[in-house]
């Protein structure tokens, strides 16, 4: 399992050297977007409209973080659940993004949608809102402010650390790391 | 009757809910150093390292341990020999939540359960909080209180059971929901039980039973026996830290059973992630 250290727009070339279980250290301009926001991304363009931001090499961020403190860029900011993107992200990645971040399994359609377009799902540590936090240097809200913590923020990440979970080969290292440990009765 | 003021009851609240915010209480801290040391993935062991890393951070910088800060969930036993003077029990139980949530930078996670609005400039900031009340003997009132996130609680699962399905049956059942959840719920976990009672009862148990401090075993040495039981069970899955593959996906197993009806076996199994934030005090 290596480290790469990779910054944003990524590539094709980046996505595709990544095996599920590498760590990457992200560095560069990251979106966040949660359920609402992604609903409201996916009806842009499937209506045909201008997203807030450009998807091309983009990673989606799931994270609501919490109100920053004086002084700070942000608050506390680990991922969260990804699931609840499944039905959104194959669409994203079809239009250009190439990775996201959060915590949790996807389904069957993300995966295939990672392998189709050269996409990667990084998992976050979930809990580490502190930590995570701390690697975020910059963030201001793009879009939605009306959804609060759920707003599209864009922010600057430096050496934001990431898991591969799901890579452009249709590795999953749920799948891998579980089997590995599991003790059949 | 004493009599105890509205303020102290509000100013109380904003303090436990500030500080659980920011320091991971010596319990959970300590089982997730063992944890650590018991885990034999790399991997997970090395995403346990930052779970520990990051209760650091947050204690000494006083930033929340994770961005989701919860639903305020209470669980308050009232003495008889008390009331509040200056107003109801709830709503300053309410009011310590606003600001403390307010004050300690913490996330408005409250929400319609349809438009998705949030509620923190309509009813109030990360309002209402879950509130179970419970009459006790005494002049005292106390008052339990745990950050409760939604992975965690997506989770969980009830269901009553015919009385034959016995301990095989609820084993199996606590299996299948933790073997499901995987990753989601940020192993390592602490499982909340609750059996019998009825179909609330027992999920009211097995929230309560999250409240329980990590190091205890259960008084009742045949559910302190179930208890490691169902924990071996949970960590063969394999699951590991944050779904990464490990030997330890649980921390621990608590249990609340109650009397039951002759014809149903209730039960409930709440779950609880790595960062459980959870506190008491009595007033």
């Amino acid at each position: 399992m290596a480290t790469y250290t990779l910054t944003t727009p990524l590539t094709a070339e980046d996505t595709k050297q990544l095996v599920a279980g590498d760590t990457v250290l992200l560095n560069g301009t990251i979106f966040t977007a949660r359920d609402a926001a992604h609903s409201r991304l996916v009806a842009l363009i499937e209506a045909g409209e201008e997203l807030p931001f450009d998807l091309e090499g983009s990673i989606i961020y799931f994270v609501g973080p919490t109100p920053p403190k004086p002084g700070d860029p942000i608050g506390s900011a680990g991922p969260t659940t990804s699931y609840r993107m499944d039905s959104f992200s194959p669409t994203m990645l079809k239009n250009g993004s190439k990775g996201m971040i959060g915590k949790g399994k996807r389904n069957q359609a993300v995966k295939d949608a990672c392998v189709e377009y050269d996409g990667i799902y990084f998992g976050a540590t979930g809990g580490a809102g502190a930590l995570l936090g701390k690697q975020i240097r910059s963030a201001e809200v793009i879009a939605y402010p009306e959804l609060g913590p759920e707003a599209v923020r864009k922010i600057t990440v430096e050496d934001f650390p990431v898991t591969v979970v799901n890579d452009t080969k249709g590795n999953d290292i749920y799948q891998i790391g579980r089997a590995k440990y599991e003790v059949k009765a | 009757m004493r009599e105890i003021e509205f303020d102290v009851v509000v100013k109380a609240v904003k303090n436990m809910i500030m500080h659980c915010g920011t320091d991971l209480p010596q319990d959970t801290y300590m089982a997730l150093e063992e944890a650590m040391e018991a885990e034999k993935s790399p991997v997970s062991k090395e995403v346990i390292r930052q779970i520990l890393e990051n209760a650091d951070i947050a204690k000494d910088e006083k930033r929340p341990l994770c961005q989701d800060t919860g639903l305020a969930v209470f669980f308050v036993n009232v003495g008889e020999e008390v009331r509040i003077n200056g107003g109801l029990l709830r709503d300053a139980i309410n009011k310590g939540t606003e600001e403390g949530y307010t004050e300690g930078y913490l996330r408005a996670s409250t929400c319609e359960p349809f438009s998705r609005a949030n509620l923190k400039d309509t009813l109030g900031y990360n309002l209402p909080a879950i509130i179970h009340f419970d009459i006790v003997l005494g002049d005292k009132i106390d008052i339990e209180y745990a950050a409760k996130g939604g992975g965690s609680e997506n989770v969980s699962r009830a269901r009553v059971f015919p009385p034959a399905a016995g301990k095989d049956g609820i084993v199996e059942y606590v299996k299948e929901v933790i073997s499901d959840a995987g990753g989601n719920p940020c192993p390592p976990i602490t499982v909340g039980v609750g059996i019998g009672g009825t179909f609330e009862k027992a999920c009211i148990s097995s929230k309560h039973a999250l409240f329980r401090d990590l190091e205890t075993t259960n008084e009742d040495p045949e559910m302190a026996e179930l208890e490691a039981r169902m924990l071996h069970e949970i960590n063969n899955l394999g699951i590991g830290a944050m779904g990464m593959g490990g030997t330890k996906t649980a921390l621990a197993v608590h249990i609340e059973s109650n009397p039951c009806h002759i014809a149903s076996l209730p039960v409930s199994v709440n779950v609880q992630c790595h960062s459980s934030r959870h506190t008491h005090i009595t007033i």
